[in-house]
């Protein structure tokens, strides 16, 4: 069991697939497989608003970038998000940091 | 590389040493003086890259030119814009205010945070134009702004926005005047600024008075009532604040509706304030080694740039100094009148793929001269059609360079760019300037390396050196809120703004000597359902292009794998009902077509736009194939450009229709129809 869990604030995810990059390149993994994939519903409209969110999605590449951790850097893709809205925190402080995010918030822990 | 004339268009390339490359320009271009004289030779810059700081000096400073130049039709991008601040405020680009001049940033203890930001025609996530981070808006968002998008396209920030003004393309000064008139027949405005600070506001309100939004919804299609409470948003929540975008450089009436937003943001006092839009004087660290090198010709070539006296807001002391002007500038190759151009030096632009409008055009005018010399990180269509000397560049972290945002105009900081990685036998911009510089115009060219360069132009202000910021990495520069009333925003040190009032001008004082109206008024773009109804019966949707695509820059990084493999085709992009309607399903190839020309891309089948329009991508070639003429990598494909008319300007000199023109659209088999 992983002894971090990944935060995404979706309500501020851009779909800018910096992420993706990042992390392609963090793990050196090749065009037709991804560390992390981002996923897109939207534009469209319910109950006469618009709703269109992206959410990154990390794949069996994703160790939450163990070795940075552990280095005391950010995960590589944290660390290059445009929006600030990825956040690896301790898996015990899950629900709480997710309290703090408010609303479209979801976690990973993969 | 270099080629033989003769084999333009052919992947004939014979690799050289510098001091090859270097001698043989240094022959051609000293044999063009001689023979035709230095106004014989121009140069063309591309846009948003370091070279732009060094444009204007490849002209006026290395060939000895009074020509510099865009391939972008109404020279319509960042010029128009910066047109409105010089005029209307006497000062640089108007910014919104993002803290981004203190060093502690949204903490800083004189800043507030925006309580709204009215974004028009601007999608800075993905556009982050002219030095401005476009994920500053999260942060802000984060910290409690609220958002009010003008644009045709539902972008991500419109889903976000309270108020989403979905307006047809380039009717954005009817939508202005629109927010004013509520603004001001609602009496929602800040009479302290508008008394002391600002002119001629009577004469706007009767202005704002003829477009009440009920005559707006007409024209703009945006709810009449979206249009009240989004002015009311904006006006009773200060400080608010303007982030305005290349959408509204991009149409003949750009400087009109851009000069009524402004007007908007001043008669609501968000001028200069915190939290609203920042102004400087328009002065930069490169300034004494920008536009000001063309001080160094002599007088007979002063008077040789190209442009029309009737151009006013583009002639003579414009914000791109004598930049001569793109569509005169095709006209006069293809003329050869007043004189023949001969020879001409590429800056980091791809005419054939983005910026140029009827591309074909641009080839044919472009391949009647003498010599071209282009310098690049990689091949492209317009070098592959055009160069005889073609340069490999270096890549940002492969040189010492400095980096500024808004060029001068409105710059936050200077920073140091600091070689990482030395691969290859490539020369940065500035390298090949030095060393051009040397051999054509010697006395200019003192300096050995970009450092010294650097350093002494730093020294012209401060008293540190480019090692110093090196080291520092960025110089902040400080910020004074309120400068009009410190007598900070005028050269003789007067209170007021830097214009002939000395106040802000809601009636401008300037425009009528160049013959255009003193208030900003809205025209109709040159085809659409009220100018050109017989057109719009062929050809029945609105074509809006440009909007950006995050992985790529206007025609750059097609070939970079992880940035196709996000995007892999251009994409044009269609409402559902509008797809149903031709027989059109998602990812097919479509074509657009107008009496311009044609195109062709993949459909985007969503509701990002109105039914009665479709957003094509530009930019797009294929660096995967054949590279020859007539192919050159697929240039003449899917450009949006081909459907864009030239020389469709504004009265002023600024502004084309890139983003509001018309077309039809059927479904072919593939890229190649």
């Amino acid at each position: 069991m992983s002894e971090y869990g990944m935060i995404i604030d979706y309500k501020y995810c851009t779909g800018c697939h910096t992420c993706e990059v990042a992390c392609r390149k963090e793990k050196d993994i090749p065009l037709d497989e991804w560390g992390i994939k981002l996923f897109e519903v939207g534009p469209d409209e319910l109950k006469g608003k618009w709703y269109w969110n992206f959410i990154p999605l990390p794949s069996d590449y994703c160790d939450l970038c163990h070795d940075r951790i552990k280095a005391g850097k950010k995960a590589s893709c944290e660390f290059h998000c445009l929006a600030n809205c990825i956040e690896i925190v301790r898996i015990e402080e899950l629900s709480a940091k997710m309290i703090e995010y408010g609303n479209s918030v979801t976690c990973f822990i993969p | 590389m270099i080629r033989d004339r003769k084999d333009r268009g052919k992947n004939a390339w014979k690799q050289v040493t510098w001091e090859e490359a270097l001698d043989l320009i240094e022959e051609k271009v000293n044999y063009i003086k001689e023979n035709y004289g230095a106004e014989a030779c121009f140069t063309i810059q591309g846009t948003g890259r370091e070279v732009i700081l060094y444009a204007p000096a490849y002209a006026s400073a290395v060939l000895g030119t009074p020509i510099f130049t865009t391939a972008l039709s109404g020279d319509s991008c960042y010029g128009p814009r910066c047109a409105v601040g010089d005029y209307q405020f006497g000062a640089g680009y108007p910014e919104l205010d993002y803290a981004a001049f203190f060093p502690d940033r949204y903490d800083n203890p004189q800043y507030e945070v925006p309580k709204y930001i009215l974004i028009w025609g601007k999608n800075p996530i993905y556009s982050s134009g002219d030095g401005f981070f476009g994920h500053a808006i999260i942060d802000l968002m984060k910290r409690g702004s609220k958002l009010i998008v003008v644009d045709p396209r539902v972008i991500w920030l419109a889903t976000r926005a309270d108020y989403h003004l979905q307006l047809r393309p380039s009717t954005d000064a009817a939508v202005a005047l629109g927010l004013l008139n509520v603004v001001i027949s609602e009496d929602l405005y800040d009479h302290d600024f508008v008394e002391n600070w600002c002119f001629g506001f009577k004469d706007l309100a009767k202005r704002a008075a003829e477009y009440p939004p009920e005559r707006v919804e007409e024209i703009s299609w945006v709810p009449k009532e979206t249009l009240i409470a989004a002015a009311r948003a904006f006006a009773t929540n200060a400080p608010s604040s303007v982030a305005w975008g290349l959408a509204l450089d991009m149409q003949a009436n750009g400087i009109q509706a851009g000069y009524a937003i402004m007007s908007l943001a001043a008669i609501c006092g968000y001028i200069d304030v915190p939290g609203g839009i920042t102004l400087t004087m328009p002065a930069s660290f490169m300034g004494k080694w920008r536009y000001d090198t063309f001080g160094f010709l002599p007088d007979e070539l002063k008077g040789k740039y190209i442009d029309d006296p009737s151009y006013g807001a583009h002639n003579a002391g414009s914000p791109q100094g004598h930049q001569s002007h793109p569509d005169l500038i095709v006209e006069m190759l293809e003329t050869e009148k007043p004189w023949k151009l001969r020879m001409l030096w590429i800056l980091g632009a791809n005419f054939l793929s983005a910026q140029g409008a009827m591309p074909r055009r641009f080839y044919e005018a472009y391949s009647k001269l003498d010599f071209v010399v282009t310098q690049d990180v990689f091949m492209n269509p317009t070098a592959m059609a055009l160069a005889d000397v073609m340069l490999p560049l270096t890549m940002v972290g492969e040189h010492e360079g400095i980096a500024l945002p808004h060029f001068g105009r409105n710059t936050h900081l200077l920073g140091a760019i600091n070689k990482a990685v030395d691969e290859g036998d490539c020369k940065s911009d500035v390298e090949i300037m030095i060393l051009a510089g040397k051999r054509l115009n010697p006395d200019l060219w003192p300096w050995d390396t970009p450092a010294e360069f650097f350093t002494s132009q730093i020294q012209t202000k401060y008293d540190w050196t480019f090692e110093d910021l090196q080291n520092d990495v960025i110089y902040q520069q400080e910020y004074v809120y309120k400068k009009y009333e410190k007598g900070l925003m005028r050269p003789d040190g007067k209170l007021g703004f830097n214009t002939p009032t000395g106040k802000v001008e809601l009636k401008s004082t300037i425009y009528p000597g160049w013959g255009e109206d003193a208030l900003p008024y809205f025209e109709e773009p040159l085809y659409g359902p009220n100018s050109s109804p017989m057109v719009m019966e062929e050809f029945p949707l609105i074509l809006t292009t440009g909007g950006r695509n995050i992985t790529f820059f206007h025609s750059e990084h097609r070939q970079i794998p992880s940035m196709r493999e996000i995007n892999p085709w251009p994409k044009v992009t269609i409402h559902p009902k509008t797809a149903a309607k031709y027989g059109i399903q998602n990812g097919d190839w479509v074509c657009i077509e107008n009496p311009m020309g044609s195109f062709i891309q993949k459909a985007k089948v969503a509701k990002e736009v109105d039914p009665r329009v479709v957003h094509a991508e530009h930019g797009w070639w294929f660096p995967e194939q054949d590279a020859e003429v007539p192919n050159l990598f697929g240039a003449f494909k899917s450009n949006p450009n081909l459907c864009v008319p030239q020389k469709k300007i504004g009265k002023l000199g600024y502004g084309a229709p890139y983003k509001g023109i018309v077309c039809k659209i059927y479904k072919v088999d593939g890229l190649d129809g």
